[in-house]
């Protein structure tokens, strides 16, 4: 309950500052985004999962919103968005088939090799993807409105605080269901899971579905705002990024995502003014930081997870001593 | 294809395989010990280059008459210098810290460690590309089929290559401390109690992993530029000849690395556009049909 105050507080407060500065409102939309993504990547993470080709999803997405948007420049922007985000579902619904035969190293690292097939695919067909260059867009008219440059993002922005609320909620939502709880049963022990009769496989996939569709928002409502979609949206830094805002933000309540992206935000424009190109470094420190001193994230740490219902499954039922 | 156009081709992919084999001999050989996946090998990878690119480039520089057996020392110098340092910097002073981690907290640990050498990597070297084409010059060529081939291409890297894999072997089957390495992998408990001293041969594990990984990148500098994100490039084709073979698989890493390098060299003469997707390709198709690699030995399943 606190926590969905919390939320709806932020929320208030984002969109303040986006209307009251209005050059805020694309680092609060990008920002938005990358909570959306980490999002995705924590319910994988519930289940024990990291997946470090998640940024494909996004870049599905992007890539399909440019495609219509091209095709049909009367196309409304909220179209194009859920057109964005069944082309990621399907996509995850195809690849999520084959790796959720796979667990933990194999997982993370199937998932990166895919996204760079892709990333690599999309950088060579130059004639249909426009190659490195990547697809630029007109701005679309957006829930019925041709807006100007500033209407466009405030429009974006209400969009992303809208669904960034909505499905903050609904994922919560999910990880205290029944099926959510037994996405948690993979990380605990999986096993035991398939002795209650339920497959670990078709839970993991449909978890693997929500997290492509909350990757794939994200990378629809940046490739809407940028007017621009280039293969670097599903590079496997973009990937590391979910990754490290998810275990940053810790999966125990879906408030954490949004946390993540906020400090994540807060690293890039530090390390950007100490260290220039060379940012990224900071963001290995953090990462290392993070798992040595708080393994379990932010919302690990916090007392925020006494405030939803659900929580981190305990890690009470470890495999029996002398396994690895 | 042209067919004139083929052992050119196997001889690229014979020569590349040689590299990717000793980047994914180390890293197979550091999981099966220790069981974490070192992202931070394709750092090596990349440091190894370097390291060895502007040595080689230092001692040209200096002038003089240098024999060619100098120079090709010093890529082993280079390499076994980044090795030992890298090496001992990650084992000491992070992997083992979180040694009874989760695995994937492990590997974000070295993920971690490799996006902060990337960037050292790039405050040292800088963007341009780095290459030390003088020593390829000075090893000759060779005549075959009617094509010309350069001696440090064609035979050079595939006799390190082997090399490393017959010394590699040699010492986990016949030197004290090999053994001693296979009894860590099979059963670390065990074999602490047996009076090995587990902890040093993990950093020594680590360390002749990391110079293999050192000694790819040191090697691949005389026919090849480096630039930034050659380092994720190997680790994450690496892994997928170490997830083909099976983890832990080294004579299966050297089967699976002739397998993808000559795939991929192929490609490159037929279908260049496919030239990096080959080996993932590869790699998918293998696990579909053995999901853990084409070499791994059955495991009992522990509740």
């Amino acid at each position: 309950m606190i926590a969905g105050i919390l939320s709806v507080i932020g929320a208030a407060i984002c969109l303040v500052f986006g209307l009251i500065f209005p050059w805020m409102k694309v680092p609060i939309i990008v920002g938005l985004c990358y909570g959306l993504a980490a999002l995705g990547v924590a319910v994988l993470m519930r289940a024990g999962q990291v997946s470090f080709g998640h940024a494909m999803y996004s870049c599905i997405a992007g890539y399909t919103v440019a495609f219509f948007a091209r095709a049909y420049p009367a196309l409304d922007g909220l179209l194009l968005v859920a057109a964005g985000v069944v082309a990621a579902v399907v996509a995850g619904a195809i690849i999520g088939l084959f790796v959720v035969r796979y667990r933990e190293i194999f997982f993370g690292m199937l998932n990166l090799a895919l996204s760079m097939v892709l990333y690599s695919v999309l950088g060579k067909f130059y004639e249909i993807t426009g190659g490195t260059d990547g697809l630029r867009l007109e701005r679309p008219p957006f829930a019925g409105f041709h807006f100007d440059r500033s209407g466009y993002e405030t429009a974006l922005l209400v969009t992303a605080l809208l669904a960034s609320l909505v499905l903050g909620a609904l994922v919560q939502r999910y990880f205290g269901s029944a099926a959510g709880e037994a996405l948690a049963g993979i990380k605990t022990n999986e096993t035991r899971l398939e002795y209650l009769g339920m497959s670990a496989r078709r839970i993991l996939w449909s978890g693997y579905m929500i997290s492509a569709a909350l990757c794939g928002l994200a990378g629809a409502l940046v490739v809407l705002l940028q007017g621009l979609v280039t293969p670097e949206l599903g590079y496997w830094v973009r990937s590391g990024e979910f990754v490290f805002i998810a275990i940053l933000g810790g999966s125990a309540h879906a408030l954490g995502a949004f946390i993540g992206a906020v400090v994540f935000q807060v690293i890039q424009l530090v390390g950007t003014m100490l260290l220039a190109g060379t940012w990224k470094m900071l963001l290995g420190a953090t990462l290392i930081l993070v798992i040595l001193v708080a393994p379990t994230g932010i919302t690990g740490v916090l007392p925020i997870k006494r405030w939803g219902k659900s929580r981190e499954p305990k890690i009470s039922l470890q495999p029996i001593a002398g396994e690895r | 294809m042209n067919l004139d156009l083929l052992p050119l081709a196997l001889a690229d992919g014979f020569s590349y395989a040689g590299l990717l084999f000793l980047v994914a001999l180390g890293l197979t050989l550091i999981f099966g010990v220790m069981g974490i996946l070192n992202v931070a090998h394709g750092a090596m990878y990349a440091f190894g280059g370097y390291a060895a690119a502007s040595l080689v480039q230092a001692i040209v520089n200096r002038g003089g008459e240098v024999p060619s057996v100098v120079l090709v020392l010093a890529l082993f110098v280079a390499a076994i210098v980044v090795g030992v340092v890298l090496g001992c910097l990650l084992e000491i002073g992070l992997l083992r810290r979180v040694q009874d981690k989760d695995p994937v907290l492990q590997l974000l640990i070295t993920f971690g460690a490799f996006l902060i050498l990337d960037d050292v990597q790039l405050l040292i070297w800088g963007g341009t590309p780095y290459s030390a084409s003088e020593i390829t010059g000075r090893l000759g060529t060779i005549e075959l089929f009617g094509a010309t081939f350069t001696a440090y291409q064609l035979v050079f890297i595939p006799l390190v290559a082997l090399l490393a894999y017959g010394t590699l072997q040699y010492f986990l089957r016949y030197t004290r401390v090999g053994r001693q390495v296979v009894a860590v992998t099979h059963n670390a408990e065990v074999a602490t109690a047996l009076g090995i001293h587990a902890k040093r041969i993990r950093l020594v594990t680590f360390i002749v992993g990391a110079i293999l990984g050192a000694l790819g990148g040191a090697l691949s500098v005389p026919n090849t530029s480096l630039v930034p994100g050659v380092g994720t490039d190997m680790i994450v084709l690496s892994f997928s000849v170490v997830a083909t073979a099976g983890l832990g698989q080294i004579t299966g890493a050297l089967i699976a690395a002739l397998m993808i390098g000559m795939a991929r060299s192929l490609a490159v003469y037929t279908f260049p556009e496919f030239e990096v997707v080959v080996p993932y390709l590869i790699m998918v198709l293998v696990l579909l049909i053995r999901p853990y690699g084409l070499f791994t030995v059955a495991q009992a399943r522990k509740i």
